[in-house]
C-alpha cells in the first residue's frame, strides 16, 4: 500500500526558502499572503497490506531518516 | 600516526585532507564508505563535500552508510573523530553531535576566509595551539547552526562550543556571523571532547604561499596530541 508522508519545519524554526517565496509572492501582487513554509512530501510504497503495519513502520522510517526532529515534525496522511 | 580519511559518493575535500594529514606526520589511508570495517586508527576523518548530492538533508544519507556503524563504535570508544564541513553535517545527522546545519540565513553559498575564535583548549584539538584566533576558509550552503533552547544551554555548560566566527580581533558578534549560526557556531565537540565537527576548513589553510597557515597550527597540534 502507498504512505504518504509530508514533513514540515516544526513552529518557530526559521524557514529562509518560505520567506523568500512569501516575499515573491508579495511582490507578485499577492499581498494578502502572511506568511509561506515550505515542507517536503513522500510518497512511500510499502509491500504490506495491513494499514496500521505499514503506518507504524513508515512513522519509524520518520522518526529514524526522513525527518530530522530537531527542526523537523511529520505527518502520516 | 594513524589516520582514516572515509570517501563518500560526492565527498570532494578527501584528498585534500589526505594531504594535510600526510604533510603532517599522518599515515592516512582511504577507506571507501562502503566498508564494514575501519582499519586501525588513531583518528577517524569525516571529509567536506556533498556527500549522496545533499539529496534528503545534507549528511542524512551518509549518515546511516555502511561504515557509519564502525565509526560510531571508534567514537564510542573514545577514538578521536573529526567532520569537517560535510562531515560535520554527518556527525549531525548520526547523532554524535547535537543539533543540525541548516540553510544559511541569506540563502546563498558562502565561499570565503573567515576567522574563528577558539573557544575551548582542553581536549585534542586544540590544546596547545598558541593562538586564540585562526584564519580559515568556508565553503557552503547548509552551515547554519541551529538546536533547541535546552539543548544550547546543554552545550554551553559542557564546554562544547569549539570554535565561533568572529574578527580578527576575535569579537564573536553577530555582524561576524556569515551563515546566521546560533551564537555565531562554527564548529562543536560532543561532551567527552573526543569528536569535533566543523564547517571551517583547515585543510585549506596549510600553505603560505596558497592561503595561509592557520591550518598547519591545527594539525600540527593534533599530531602531537595524539
Amino acid at each position: 500500500m502507498k504512505v504518504k508522508v509530508i514533513v514540515t519545519l516544526k513552529n518557530g524554526v526559521l524557514d529562509p526558502q518560505g520567506k523568500a517565496i512569501q516575499q515573491t509572492l508579495n511582490g507578485m501582487t499577492f499581498d494578502n499572503v502572511s506568511e509561506v513554509r515550505q515542507g517536503k512530501y513522500f510518497d512511500i510504497e510499502v509491500n504490506e497490506s495491513d494499514e496500521s503495519k505499514a503506518k507504524s513502520q513508515v512513522e519509524e522510517m520518520c522518526k529514524k531518516l526522513l525527518a530530522n526532529l530537531v527542526i523537523e515534525d511529520f505527518k502520516i496522511l | 600516526m594513524k589516520s582514516s580519511v572515509i570517501i563518500f559518493p560526492g565527498s570532494n575535500c578527501d584528498r585534500d585532507m589526505d594531504v594535510a594529514l600526510k604533510k603532517f606526520g599522518f599515515k592516512n589511508q582511504m577507506v571507501w564508505h562502503n566498508d564494514a570495517e575501519i582499519p586501525k586508527s588513531d583518528m577517524i576523518v569525516l571529509p567536506g563535500g556533498f556527500s549522496y548530492g545533499d539529496y534528503l538533508r545534507c549528511g542524512s544519507i551518509a549518515g546511516k552508510s555502511r561504515i557509519i556503524k564502525s565509526v560510531i563504535n571508534f567514537a564510542n570508544s573514545g577514538g578521536l573523530v573529526l567532520g569537517i564541513c560535510n562531515g560535520f553535517q554527518i556527525l549531525t545527522e548520526t547523532g554524535l553531535l547535537p543539533g543540525i546545519l541548516q540553510q544559511n540565513k541569506y540563502l546563498n553559498f558562502i565561499c570565503t576566509n573567515v576567522f574563528v575564535k577558539i573557544k575551548n583548549k582542553e581536549n585534542k584539538f586544540f590544546n596547545r595551539i598558541n593562538k586564540e584566533v585562526l584564519e580559515l576558509h568556508i565553503a557552503h550552503n547548509e552551515g547554519n547552526y541551529f538546536c533547541s533552547n535546552d539543548e544550547l544551554k546543554l552545550i554551553e555548560d559542557n564546554g562544547q562550543i569549539a570554535v565561533t566566527y568572529c574578527d580578527e580581533k576575535g569579537n564573536d558578534d553577530e555582524y561576524n556571523n556569515p551563515n546566521g549560526a546560533i551564537k555565531n557556531i562554527a564548529g562543536i565537540f560532543n561532551k567527552d571532547k573526543n569528536i569535533l565537527g566543523m564547517m571551517p576548513h583547515p585543510e585549506r589553510m596549510i600553505d603560505p604561499f596558497l592561503s595561509g597557515e592557520d591550518g598547519s597550527l591545527f594539525f600540527e597540534n593534533l599530531v602531537g596530541s595524539l
